[in-house]
């Protein structure tokens, strides 16, 4: 028997092998060079391969190659489009990594040891997360693009394991962030296994890993319900708790509040951009002829999750994980537009992934120059009269959360519009008043930390805002300007996108 | 024999690592049931490769391997780390957050 070399289009997988490679020869830097230089060659590579990766996106648009390696990866227009928010988010999140040394300098060393302080005073600081990003943001751009079962769970690992040990690298509160790896860690693996279980038994129903294959024995050909209904179920839990949907999203707010803030920003905006254009493609094109089973399912999903995010957002008393159980509600939301199924359905969630990693990205941000003596300070109670201590800043927030909360002339609620509107076309109207109710009362607790910081007196215990560089800054404002923009002129954006949202099969 | 008896296997080790995952509280047991799902899966992808007939399952069942090794090298990074400062690997005391 002969073997045949497969055929790889280099041209159309530059954007990801570009940034692999960049990742791989962080890995070999790390070791090779002296940690005076480490930290800015670093982040020259990383940021250099994000540009450049993102040049590569920009000369693929309108390409006429679809289904390349194989036919086991797709470029089209939503990956591309998807690709280059994940690369936008990457830069932005980059920079943030990069700007303050909330970064622990040994991540074996035991946490108050001496060794430890001994590595943080002479400044001998591992920059392991650099590479780490970087893989990440591979595994994040082939997830979308994956058109069959095994490049998807490979894409998926390859995503989430160095995220995994980037939740466990905090310099100050160690403890809290090893616990955050440690439970994201189990719970991504449990459901990892969730996912290989519904793969193995959608190979079983259709006798192929290809999405296209899959399609087909749905569509007509013979094919066991038990194996499609059992692979289906497997394989949405795995998905659903990536994107941290009830009742999977017990690990959100936890690693949220124990992760670094910058690598927080960087995992809630992209993470969760790379598994909804994922679920996008398998909902839209692999499974999409046995629409019957699953989408009451995830109408129901939506529901609850929809109103357990909003309900018990009300409820806490930590910044971070405020916006945690803000980011499970949009969960919902954003699992709104998957239910909607028709063109529209797909313009409006990219969309709202786009505008909606942009916000939250800001917004960590944002949370990561609250601080006191011991560093942030995440408790609401102490961002009382924030606005007497910096009013930019406050105002800043203000905007942030009004378009999480879906406010007129902000990004989020042309992004909710659009996506209620497209479900609305298809039927899905009891998900759709759900939604508008959840908003509102959504939009309570977040008008409610703005009244808490502009009209309150500011307690005895004072937190300072520090600026430490111009990188945070400018990722805080470059967030603050998108969303405004988006709110007011959000066409040319929806135009590019309405040009792109067609899947290929 | 009947390879849907593999199935019934496949199903059985599965759910004996989910139910172990919850009810266990060593967090290298949980790891470990993990893993025993991770292999029911390979299990019912060789299965189901030998019941269609093409290797595509096989192959998928090589790829989990080495994503199943890579797991276990960030898993146990983590868990040792954690032991280190903690003591103690169970996931009962890792409770500082969700309060």
């Amino acid at each position: 028997m002969g073997f045949t070399a497969p055929v790889l289009e280099y041209s159309a997988l530059a954007p990801m092998l570009v940034i692999f490679a960049a990742a791989v020869i962080g890995v070999i830097v790390e070791a090779f060079t002296s940690a005076k230089l480490r930290p800015s060659l670093q982040l020259a590579i990383a940021l250099g391969a994000v540009i450049l990766s993102f040049t590569q996106v920009i000369t693929l648009r309108g390409t006429t190659t679809t289904t390349v390696a194989m036919e086991s990866v797709v470029v089209d227009g939503p990956v591309l489009f998807l690709q280059g928010t994940i690369l936008v988010l990457a830069f932005l999140g980059l920079l943030l990594i990069a700007d303050f040394e909330q970064f622990a300098a040994q991540a074996s060393a035991i946490p108050g040891s001496p060794e430890e302080e001994v590595a943080t005073k002479t400044g001998k600081v591992q920059t392991e997360i650099y590479p780490l990003t970087l893989f990440a943001v591979g595994g994040m751009m082939l997830f979308p693009a994956a058109s069959d079962l095994i490049t998807l769970f490979v894409a998926l690992e390859v995503l989430s394991l160095p995220l995994y040990l980037m939740a466990g690298l905090s310099r100050r509160r160690r403890l809290l962030s090893q616990e955050a790896a440690l439970k994201y860690f189990l719970l991504g693996a449990y459901s990892s296994a969730f996912f290989l279980f519904g793969s193995a038994f959608l190979y079983g129903f259709a006798g192929k890993v290809s999405f296209q294959g899959i399609h087909n024995v749905i569509t007509s050909g013979p094919g066991n319900d038990v194996f499609l209904l059992i692979g289906l179920a497997a394989i949405s839990v795995g998905l659903l708790f990536k994107v941290g949907a009830v009742p999977f999203h017990a690990w959100t707010p936890d690693v949220y509040q124990g992760a670094p803030t910058a690598v927080t920003a960087f995992m809630a905006a992209a993470t969760k951009v790379a598994a909804f254009g994922a679920a996008l493609r398998i909902y839209y094109t692999a499974v999409s002829g046995a629409v019957w089973s699953w989408r009451p399912l995830l109408i129901v999903i939506a529901i609850i999750t929809m109103i357990v995010g909003s309900l018990i957002a009300i409820s806490q008393r930590d910044v971070k994980r405020m916006l945690a159980y803000s980011s499970i509600a949009h969960t919902g939301f954003l699992i709104t537009g998957i239910l909607a199924l028709n063109q529209s359905g797909i313009t409006a969630t990219l969309f709202y992934l786009a505008t909606y990693g942009l916000t939250t990205m800001g917004a960590f941000a944002l949370v990561s120059l609250v601080r006191d003596a011991s560093g942030e300070v995440t408790d609401l109670n102490r961002w009382v009269g924030l606005a007497r201590r910096s009013p930019q800043l406050a105002l800043i927030f203000s905007l942030f959360l009004l378009s999480f909360a879906g406010i007129p002339l902000t990004a989020g609620f042309i992004g909710k519009f659009s996506i209620f509107s497209a479900a609305y076309e298809n039927g899905a109207i009891s998900v759709v008043v759900v939604g508008v109710l959840a908003s509102a009362i959504a939009a309570f607790f977040y008008i409610r930390v703005i009244v808490m910081m502009f009209f309150a007196e500011p307690g005895s215990d004072s937190v300072s805002v520090i600026i430490p560089s111009r990188y945070t800054m400018s990722v805080i404002w470059v967030a603050a300007i998108v969303t405004l923009l988006m709110g007011v002129f959000p066409g040319p954006l929806l135009d590019l996108i309405g040009s792109l949202s067609t899947l290929v099969r | 024999m009947n390879p849907t008896n593999y199935l019934y296997l496949s199903a059985i080790l599965f759910s004996i690592g989910a139910v172990g995952v919850v009810v266990r509280r060593n967090a290298i047991v949980v790891f470990m049931c993990i893993e025993l799902m991770l292999n029911a899966a390979n299990l019912a992808f060789v299965t189901f490769a030998n019941m269609t007939g093409n290797l595509q399952g096989q192959v998928m069942a090589f790829f989990t391997m080495v994503v199943a090794a890579c797991e276990v090298v960030v898993g146990l990074a983590i868990i040792v780390t954690i032991y280190r400062s903690r003591r103690s690997a169970s996931v009962d005391d890792a409770s500082l957050l969700s309060r």
